[in-house]
């Protein structure tokens, strides 16, 4: 077999492969250190961090569905200063990867504040702007479901980091993921990864009551790739900067078609939670596929279809 | 954590919907007392973390009640039929802690892990004692392996068909076992009664919905007395202390 390029170029960013653990499946990637080598993933994003250490939600925090599970973890984290002070320089340490911290804020100022703290951190490749979690009450998704709003953090953000791509995260739970990805690229980002997960819900109906304590919670697996899918195509044909694509991607297949809708980088999230070694196994799996499909460099096909 | 493929040696009915499933592999297999395994079901998304009952040179033994559609879906499945199972999972128990006398207390099916933690016990030169306690008669399952290890089990049934009417708590008061250190894993609602009645130290199993099982979904997070702890990669085994019941 002729030797593949699974590389891709991502804002400058060159990564080995185009596969990245989304944030939220993965931790800080230590957790996972010892399970195979992190040196295999093109880049990984961090768990999704605030200025103070949330505890998160109460349990339950995850229910299973068809094809797919929610989380409502809440953004349990240790806090912007842990990140940037010890997470990302013990990760940097046995990894050569893209480092991408994900900064979600209860404010514009939070935002701000968090990513400046990011971009001063040296072992921080990628800053991922998460505009989108379902899982907490003020904040989060607020920030993006509404173009303005979404406007509003990207410009702040944008302008206290100097260093950094800026990737804005977005909710799939709006009317026109094309209106408020554009009001982004409009603001200054420098990239768009979506989607984050569906608000969902589930009913234990022995118990009649939510499974999840938080009633509802982000729906994600492989019953949302075509949804995902979707949406990167929309946003990667309507904006000139690139997409990380996410949502249900499980096997070396969608890693492809999602970078055929236009994806320079793929995020795999909830399948790490079933399979900790999805991604490796995904990366492994790209050379023979790409030659079962007469393709030699993943760059090339990103955005053909 | 490795991801592994066993297959089913045995499958079989041992109490009202409980079932002791015997797993083997290739090679060896290591696996403490209060592990846990984490089982693909063919046909749902999130693996069914299983509490270890006896480790075998080259495969597990664990027993599971059928409480869902997973759970039904294993019961079913045959011997020879191949599972893909991530192992070891969680800290485990530590018997080492143990001076020498070591009391298990068990509720249901929080019976299964103390069976190997037991044989690690008497291994190590400890003596053991069990008290179990269930609902009814038709669901006890473990006394007679723990019996052939040579441990005194005393039981406490609710309907009181069997040993001592009531729970675990009214079948110490009975028995008033000797022991420096105790174990247990049940019911919240039965530990949490344990530890209030026993002054001595004591190791807690608790059990959470799981995402990853693995430690790096922050699914199963419980607030304790030092903080945030996973119940799967920090626990699922915690001091007494640490529970904030």
């Amino acid at each position: 077999m002729v030797t593949k390029d699974l590389s891709v170029s991502l804002c400058g960013l060159q990564l080995a492969n185009p596969v990245v653990p989304a944030s939220g499946t993965f931790g800080f990637g230590l957790e996972l250190a010892d399970s195979f080598d992190l040196n295999l993933l093109g880049g990984i994003s961090l768990k999704g961090t605030t200025r103070e250490a949330r505890f998160g939600n109460p349990t339950p925090r995850i229910a299973e569905c068809t094809a797919g599970m929610i989380n409502s973890v809440g953004l349990q984290n240790p806090g912007i200063e842990v990140l940037v002070t010890e997470k990302a320089p013990a990760l940097r340490k046995i990894y050569r990867g893209a480092i991408i911290a994900n900064i979600s804020g209860f404010s514009v100022e939070e935002y701000a504040y968090n990513c400046g703290r990011a971009d001063a951190c040296p072992d921080i490749d990628l800053i991922e702007v998460n505009v989108s979690c379902p899982n907490v009450h003020a904040g989060g998704m607020a920030f993006g479901t509404d173009p303005a709003s979404a406007a509003s953090v990207t410009k702040a953000v944008r302008e206290v980091v100097r260093h950094k791509p800026v990737f804005i995260k977005l909710s799939p739970n709006v009317t026109d993921i094309v209106s408020i990805a554009k009001a982004c690229e409009d603001a200054g980002a420098d990239g768009i990864t979506l989607i984050n997960t569906l608000l969902g819900m589930r009913i234990d109906i022995k118990k009649r009551k939510p499974v999840i304590a938080n009633k509802m919670g982000g729906f994600s697996g492989p019953a949302v790739f075509p949804l995902a899918l979707r949406m990167v195509y929309q946003v990667a044909h309507a904006c000139g900067i690139p997409v990380m694509g996410c949502g249900g991607v499980r096997r070396a297949e969608d890693v492809i078609e999602m970078m055929m809708a236009g994806a320079t980088a793929v995020q795999v999230g909830a399948e790490n939670l079933r399979n900790p070694m999805a991604c490796p196994e995904i990366v492994a799996a790209l050379p023979a596929l790409m030659d079962s499909l007469g393709i030699n460099s993943l760059q090339e096909i990103i955005g053909t279809v | 954590m490795q991801k592994r493929i066993f297959h089913i040696e045995s499958n079989d009915a041992v109490a009202r919907d409980t079932f002791r499933l015997v797993l083997r592999t290739d090679g060896p297999v290591a696996v403490c007392s209060g592990q846990f395994v984490d089982i693909d079901i063919p046909g749902y998304y999130l693996r069914r973390p299983i509490s270890v009952s006896d480790s075998l040179p080259d495969g597990v033994v664990l027993y599971y009640k059928v409480v869902g559609e997973g759970t039904r879906v294993l019961s079913a499945m045959a011997p020879g039929a191949a599972l893909e199972l991530l192992l070891p999972l969680g800290n485990g128990f530590d018997p080492e802690k143990c001076a020498a006398e070591a009391l298990l207390i068990g509720g249901g099916l929080g019976a299964a892990p103390l069976y190997l933690l037991a044989k690690e016990l008497l291994a190590a030169g400890k003596k053991v004692t069990a008290v179990l306690g269930f609902n009814k008669a038709d669901e006890i399952c473990l006394i007679d392996e723990l019996k052939a290890l040579g441990v005194p089990v005393h039981i406490a049934t609710m309907d009181g068909s069997v040993g001592t009417k009531g729970f675990v708590t009214d079948a110490i008061a009975a028995a008033k076992p000797a022991f420096d250190r105790f174990y247990t894993c049940g019911p919240l609602p039965m530990m949490k009664a344990v530890c209030a009645a026993l002054s001595a130290p004591g190791e807690v199993s608790l059990e959470e919905r799981m995402g990853c099982g693995a430690g790096f979904c922050y699914g199963c997070t419980v607030q304790t007395a030092s903080g945030p702890r996973r119940v799967c990669a920090d626990g699922p085994v915690f001091d007494k202390e640490e529970v904030l019941w």
